[in-house]
């Protein structure tokens, strides 16, 4: 039920950003369609911590930054691979353990490794993500599992993180 | 201060804009499947980040940033999702990846690599 009401205040807000009219017959044109779709999801049973993670917004202000920066370095190095005239890719297919508790978060991960220029994911499979790494650069960086730890960190919370993987900053962002 | 932002935007679009040219090139040069879809993934990350920042700044505090904001965000969202349904065809279908070695981590005493297969 949260989820259904929290899902009513964000389609709410999607209305009025992407409208922008303050009308009043327009307003409640705006909630009959954003109560319909409510019903819709809800008779559809899509809305759950699945289909509508709210409880990520707060703990996503460390993560994303983080993942953008990520971005933004593997974007410059897959740029110079590219415009090398050697051309010195070397192509790596492996696995990476995905250390986070549900399916969720095996997305989450997958994603932020697909988003990352360099590495993509071709499979996932029982908490296991085969990447696709374009240089041995990018399939080091993931293999040390910085952004699992922080995948993890996102979904799970910062407490889910056995003792010996909690030293570094994530263990801060509660 | 309309000087300043207009700047910025521009770097912002000029180097959207070479990202996406540099994302093109190597859908052209990379030899396989896989390989170009590192090459597009260049395209929808940083190319349409930097792009749609700099449009940000030319609409400046208004329902339109917000709107670029929300772009920025449903494609973020989406193009991974894409990424992976394209390689999962590319598989399906058949494709091996081309593999120019092993990734050995014998150094992996983090949680993360859990050796080749």
């Amino acid at each position: 039920m949260i989820h259904a009401i929290s899902l009513g205040i964000f389609l709410s807000l999607f209305w009025l950003l992407l409208s922008g009219y303050f009308k009043a017959l327009l307003l409640i044109l705006g909630l009959i369609s954003v109560g319909i779709a409510v019903v819709v999801a809800l008779r559809m049973e899509v809305i759950d911590h699945e289909g509508h993670p709210v409880h990520l917004t707060l703990r996503g202000t460390w993560f994303w930054p983080w993942l953008t920066w990520e971005i933004i370095k593997a974007n410059l190095d897959v740029a110079k691979v590219i415009l090398d005239p050697k051309l010195p890719i070397q192509r790596l297919v492996f696995r990476v353990k995905a250390g986070q508790s549900d399916e969720l978060g095996h997305v989450v991960y997958a994603n932020a490794i697909t988003l990352t220029p360099g590495t993509v994911s071709i499979d996932v499979n029982d908490g296991e993500i085969t990447v696709h790494a374009l240089t041995r650069g990018a399939a080091e960086g993931l293999a040390n599992g910085e952004m699992d730890r922080r995948a993890t960190a996102l979904v799970d919370g910062p407490g889910a993180l056995p003792k010996d993987r909690a030293g570094d900053r994530t263990g801060g962002t509660g | 201060m309309d000087t300043l932002f207009d700047v910025l935007s521009w770097i912002c679009i000029v180097l959207g804009s070479v990202t996406c040219l540099i994302g093109a090139i190597g859908l052209l040069r990379l030899p396989d499947v896989f390989a170009r879809m590192h090459g597009a993934g260049m395209i929808d990350t940083m190319g349409m980040g930097m792009i749609l920042l700099g449009l940000m700044f030319q609409a400046g505090p208004t329902l339109v940033t917000v709107k670029l904001i929300f772009i920025v965000v449903f494609i973020v969202f989406t193009s991974p999702t894409a990424t992976h349904a394209l390689a999962r065809a590319a598989l399906q279908g058949g494709v091996e990846p081309q593999v120019d070695g092993e990734l050995e981590d014998s150094s992996s005493a983090g949680p993360g690599g859990d050796g080749a297969p």
